[in-house]
């Protein structure tokens, strides 16, 4: 386009989304972006009310129980694996801890395989165990999920290409804007060097903020090891934009 | 407040091909006991025109995509969401879910949405934009969620002045973000919104 053009929308919502933070969506190395990644540009878009909105969640919504692994899809006895305890705080960048904000993850099991009829590694399922679990930040921004340290597993990519342990966080923050899907890693995890996912994000620092710290403090004696993991959602331009005068 | 430097936003990784577990789990199966998003946005209740909207991804071999999630975002009948940022979200309505998911089929790699044409929604600057689902697509592949917005090939008025649209997206482009209305008599109003990842006629992602 030849000319700036006007501005059509309201200059507030969030920072913009930091991209050098952010995987590239084209990445080689991990094949399947190679039919999938957009050859185009993405085209900026200043968020509008659509994107400052989103949905909003409701603790009568959500059963406790999908916040323990160990327990929500348990038949008879506990699932195999590493009782493990992960806990986090989530917050945006200028530091506000986001409350009641929904949190989903999933996860293979302690052998590495998914409930899920795509995967056919040969490792076993476990019956007591669906990998699904799902809950709301607390008043503080705080979350936990009690569940086993999932196995890593093969995949279709290179010769010999495996993923480390590792669970998909999904969250979503106050907007459709601040959406973000993730997958945390374990500190410790030999398989992390080159891994060719986490290898798409070309900051190593904000690759690092990915591997959960081990947390001896927060284990709990004869039960569970615990390991930390917080995450950060993009931040208000303005701290209060719903205090705008009008046109501006 | 100290002046502490900004905190960097988490990096994205792909949701990968086993997504269902997570964010729609009755397709592995599994049987969530707290609430799930689904692909059935509006009650019987609802105030609007009751559509459906039905599309594929097409990668950038030409095959169908059968592993993506689809998330959906849209205003009710009337144009408003129902979130604290909407001077009108305490009359939005609750017969409304304004948000949803939907996967695309193992076998057809289809995807389809039920539920109302949203209103014109009002930005906050007053100036109209035309009825639209915002829509974020996740899959194996994606190593961070794609943004984009359908419109409506029967809102031709609407579209002419929506700001989005119209400033924002190159004119040779914006036909990739209209769902075309096909031929029924029928309720609801069906609509197709095919995207294409790569290549010619590549759809429109937007950076939020």
């Amino acid at each position: 386009m030849s000319t700036e053009p006007e501005t059509p929308l309201l200059d507030s919502g969030f920072r913009r989304r930091d991209r050098s933070v952010q995987p590239r969506l084209l990445w080689p190395e991990y094949k399947s972006t190679l039919n999938r990644a957009p050859t185009q540009p993405l085209v900026p878009l200043s968020p509008t009310l659509s994107e400052i909105t989103g949905p909003t969640f409701s603790p009568q919504e959500i059963d406790l129980i999908d916040r323990d692994l160990l327990q929500n899809a348990r038949i008879d006895r506990d699932p195999l694996g590493e009782r493990t305890l992960l806990t986090g705080r989530v917050i945006d960048q200028d530091g506000t801890p986001l409350c009641a904000t929904r949190i989903e993850i999933w996860q293979a099991n302690a052998a590495g395989r998914y409930q899920h009829a795509s995967d056919n590694y040969q490792a076993p399922l476990d019956p007591n165990f669906s990998g699904y679990g799902c809950c709301l930040t607390d008043e503080l921004g705080n979350y936990e999920f009690l569940t086993i340290r999932p196995g890593p597993y093969p995949f279709a990519n290179g010769a010999n290409t495996w993923r480390p342990s590792h669970v998909h966080f999904s969250i979503f923050g106050p907007a459709f804007a601040t959406r973000l899907v993730t997958q945390m890693y374990f500190e410790g995890d030999p398989l992390i060097r080159d891994c060719p996912m986490l290898g798409s994000i070309p900051d190593r620092s904000a690759q690092s903020r990915l591997v959960a710290a081990f947390d001896m403090e927060r284990s709990r004696p004869f039960d569970c090891l615990a390991y930390r993991f917080d995450l950060v959602l993009r931040g208000p331009k303005q701290t209060h934009f719903e205090n705008r005068p009008d046109g501006l | 407040m100290s002046k502490d430097p900004l905190h960097h936003e988490t990096s994205s990784q792909t949701v990968g091909p086993f997504v269902h577990i997570g964010l729609y789990p009755a397709v592995s199966g599994i049987l969530a006991r707290s609430r799930t998003y689904g692909n059935q946005l509006a009650s019987t209740h609802a105030y609007g025109q009751r559509i459906r909207v039905e599309g594929q991804i097409i990668d950038g071999n030409g095959e169908t995509v059968r592993d993506a999630l689809l998330e959906f975002w849209q205003a009710d009948g009337h144009g408003r969401y129902a979130h604290p940022a909407d001077p009108q979200a305490k009359s939005a309505d609750v017969g409304l879910s304004g948000f949803g998911r939907s996967v695309t089929d193992p076998d057809t790699g289809t995807w389809t949405l039920e539920s109302i044409k949203p209103g014109a929604v009002g930005d906050l600057n007053q100036r109209p934009m035309a009825p639209h689902i915002n829509l974020a697509l996740f899959a194996r592949g994606l190593n961070i969620h794609l943004h984009s917005r359908i419109y409506f090939d029967d809102e031709v008025k609407a579209n002419a002045v929506d700001p989005v649209l119209q400033q924002c997206v190159p004119a040779p482009r914006r036909q990739t973000l209209i769902a075309r209305r096909k031929e029924t008599t029928q309720e609801p109003c069906v609509y197709r919104f095919d995207m294409v990842l790569q290549g010619k006629n590549e759809t429109v992602f937007f950076d939020l």
